[in-house]
């Protein structure tokens, strides 16, 4: 079917493409933009590997088709480190030995930064269903737990920076979507509370 | 794991989206969050010919109260309606059915209407709308129409809704003030469909029961309004041995299939297990001030 034009954000980024509408948004930040921390595992939903955040939220870029995200604002898990700076949940992920083979790891790291805006101050039981929508063949989960545990006390005990949850534990979702990181949707704010 | 070809749409409007339907009838599939169709077209066990996706649909995002009832636009996300605060103090009993809707992953981009209208026989918000009474709007080339629950749910993944019609809001009559509710699913894992669920709400008047709602998933081709149990209950006063009835009434008004992960047997005495202890959670908070208090889904695992 005949192609189409994308544009998208990625980590602040513009990149443009055209591509059959069948193509899913992973296959595109993959292959159309050569961003391939991103990971495919199952394709269909189930395992979390390709999970990004589309406009602030996490969501499965397998299950979207690239069209979808035109004009939209992404971020993969090549945004996290600030150079060599590690992310403080890649930091934690590699103290606690949160990953072994590293291929769920982009998933899991993706759903934690949104996990943890939501939750700064998590339980175990909330990490574990946090977290439930990203499978690992290798681990066991039991460090993957432990890691995002320590990245929501290192991001609370630091200043307030991009990710830090403290400001959003305070002042709810709405903040959220203020942020220069966030920026509004106006499919939301039309939405009337 | 890549979807065949087809034709993409993305109408701006309700109008040129219903245009869109009526011209290519069953060739297309609407695109809502596309959680549960893009799976199937990855797999290929869906090809449609034609997509209309609707997420570029202008107003499809309401969600509002109007006379007590709550309308809901086909395109609002599960999570947005999971985190409004609309939605927690109207219909509590929606907002913990949908905390137990896939992962939050799946709930950024699921939406309220692809559920509905995709009629998965363990879903729960399908549950929510029986066990609440509440009913769709859906457009054609004839013009609107509504679709009440109990008509709307036919069969597997099947509803009432023609292939040239387009679901565009779905309303909830707001639970009774001071009425209590509660929402209880078994699942393998957290996020998995329901083994079994079921969705309860009880209105008490001077200590009787005066108004009793309860509906099931995951314990047959669509979801059960448990009728029998809730005449039962209704004049009755709140006892273990009445929260007893009603779950044999349940287990009598249910035919559960049987498969990989359950037997029939089993869905069946969980299906009354629940019923037992979604009956006393939703005792416990009958007659509190402000029932849309924070409470959590209960979900366990199996």
């Amino acid at each position: 079917m005949a192609p189409r034009d994308v544009a998208v954000t990625i980590n602040g980024r513009a990149y443009h493409g055209r591509v059959e509408p069948r193509k899913t948004l992973a296959d595109f930040i993959r292959e159309d933009c050569g961003l391939t921390g991103t990971h495919l595992g199952c394709e269909h939903g189930v395992c979390g590997a390709c999970t990004i955040l589309m406009d602030g939220d996490a969501v499965r870029s397998c299950l979207l088709f690239a069209v979808q995200a035109d004009g939209a604002e992404l971020r993969t898990v090549e945004g996290l480190a600030d150079g060599d700076r590690l992310h403080p949940i890649q930091q934690a992920f590699w103290e606690h030995h949160g990953l072994q083979c590293g291929f769920c790891t982009p998933g899991f790291l993706m759903t934690s930064v949104a996990f943890l805006r939501e939750h700064p101050h998590p339980t175990e039981r909330e990490i574990r269903e946090g977290l439930a929508g990203n499978l690992c063949r290798c681990t066991g989960y039991q460090n993957i737990v432990k890691a995002v545990a320590a990245a929501a006390d290192m991001l609370t005990s630091t200043a307030p920076a991009s990710d830090s949850g403290r400001r959003v534990a305070k002042k709810g979702a709405r903040a959220r979507r203020r942020t220069p990181e966030h920026p509004p949707r106006r499919r939301r704010r039309r939405i009337a509370r | 794991m890549k979807p065949a070809a087809f034709e993409y749409h993305a109408p701006r409007t309700i109008g040129e989206a219903v245009r869109l339907l009526a011209a290519h009838g069953d060739d297309a599939k609407v695109l809502a969050g596309g959680q549960s169709l893009v799976p199937l077209m990855n797999m290929r066990l869906a090809r449609p010919r034609v997509i209309v996706d609707l997420n570029r649909v202008r107003g499809l995002d309401g969600l509002r109260e109007a006379r007590g009832v709550l309308k809901i636009g086909a395109m609002v996300r599960q999570r947005v309606a999971e985190r409004s605060p609309l939605v927690a103090s109207r219909c509590p009993l929606l907002r913990d059915a949908l905390g137990c809707v896939g992962h939050p992953q799946i709930r950024n981009r699921g939406t309220i209407g692809g559920s509905v209208a995709h009629a998965d026989p363990a879903a729960e918000i399908p549950a929510v709308l029986a066990a609440l009474g509440g009913e769709v709007t859906v457009r054609g080339p004839k013009g609107a129409r509504t679709i009440r629950a109990a008509d709307l749910f036919v069969t597997y993944l099947t509803t009432a809704i023609d292939a040239r019609e387009l679901l565009t809001e779905v309303r909830v009559p707001v639970q009774p003030r001071g009425a209590g509710w509660s929402w209880m699913e078994i699942a393998r894992r957290h996020g998995d469909f329901a083994l079994a669920g079921v969705g309860v709400m009880l209105a008490l008047r001077r200590g009787v029961i005066a108004e009793a709602r309860i509906a099931l998933t995951g314990v047959g081709p669509a979801p059960v309004r448990a009728n029998a149990a809730e005449r039962l209950l209704t004049g009755s006063r709140p006892s273990d041995a009445v929260w007893q009835d009603a779950a044999e009434a349940v287990r009598g008004a249910i035919d559960p299939d049987g498969d990989l992960h359950a037997s029939a047997e089993y869905r069946r005495h969980v299906a009354g297990v629940l019923t037992v202890r979604a009956l006393r959670e939703a005792l416990g908070r009958a007659g509190a001030p402000g029932s849309g208090g924070r409470g959590r889904p209960r979900r366990e695992a199996a």
